[in-house]
């Protein structure tokens, strides 16, 4: 059952990368996540965001991301959306390493993987990304760590 | 962002937060002194870096990659302890050469310990 969701969409500018940052740690507060809980969604969703924002929308900062929130009893749902260029080899881009951009790494999806316990990339080319990232609450998780 | 430049060695420290909004800015301030001055060497003490993801991990591999050609070399020096983790992760920590305080590199710059 949904006890919570919220939604936000916000121009394609990297200003509002640390917005997108604050709402997922009020909300992980919110929800009695520890500080190093709250620091891995962080990274997750700034990894995310940066994406739609860099490759799905290739910088031009004319573009909406859409991020939604849903919290259940067990688990916190993360979906960043774009309607931007999309990707064409979803399993190439979340190689670790894989990158178009020199400068950063490759490692935004070894992050997201890395930091939350589920991890789905749907992408229609032309038509857009939407990454889903699910955290599992109360310690439930198989994966908890 | 702090700087100082003492025996051609460039000392920044950083602080906020390193991410896609900071990091092209950070990535011209270190390479102006690349390119301008000859600085080889780069301490950057990130004791107030209050958050870091891959954009600002970028930066600080990139600057390591551009001057290990150079013969330069990058220090980071005062890393908490969950920016520590994120770079960790990130293999950086294999990489590159990190002090728990920035006087202990410039000391031992200065005594010739290590260039």
């Amino acid at each position: 059952m949904k006890t919570n969701q919220l939604g936000l969409s916000f121009s394609s500018i990297p200003e509002n990368v640390g917005i997108a940052r604050m709402l997922i740690a009020s909300i992980g507060a919110q929800l009695d996540l520890s500080l190093n809980e709250i620091e891995e969604l962080k990274v997750a969703v700034s990894e995310a965001v940066s994406n739609a924002i860099i490759h799905g929308y290739r910088k031009n900062p004319g573009n909406i991301v859409f991020l939604e929130l849903e919290i259940e009893n067990d688990s916190l749902k993360i979906i960043v959306r774009d309607e931007g260029c999309g990707i064409s080899n979803v399993e190439e881009a979340m190689q670790p390493a894989f990158s178009t951009d020199p400068e950063r790494m490759g490692l935004g999806f070894v992050f997201m993987q890395s930091f939350m316990d589920e991890l789905n990339v749907e992408s229609v080319v032309d038509e857009g990304t939407t990454v889903t990232m699910v955290k599992y609450l109360n310690h439930i998780s198989p994966s908890s760590h | 962002m702090e700087k100082v430049i003492e025996r051609q060695t460039l000392i920044l420290r950083l602080n906020g937060e390193l991410d896609m909004k900071t990091a092209d800015s950070l990535k011209q301030a270190i390479d102006t002194e690349i390119d301008r001055k000859g600085i080889r060497t780069v301490i950057l003490n990130l004791q107030d870096v209050q958050f870091i993801d891959s954009s600002g991990l970028g930066v600080i591999l990139g600057r390591y990659k551009k001057l290990y050609p150079l013969n330069g070399k990058v220090y980071v020096t005062n890393v908490p302890a969950h920016i520590y983790k994120i770079m960790e992760l990130a293999g950086l920590t294999k990489i590159i050469s990190f002090y728990p305080e920035e006087s202990i590199i410039r000391e031992e710059l200065r005594k010739g310990n290590v260039r």
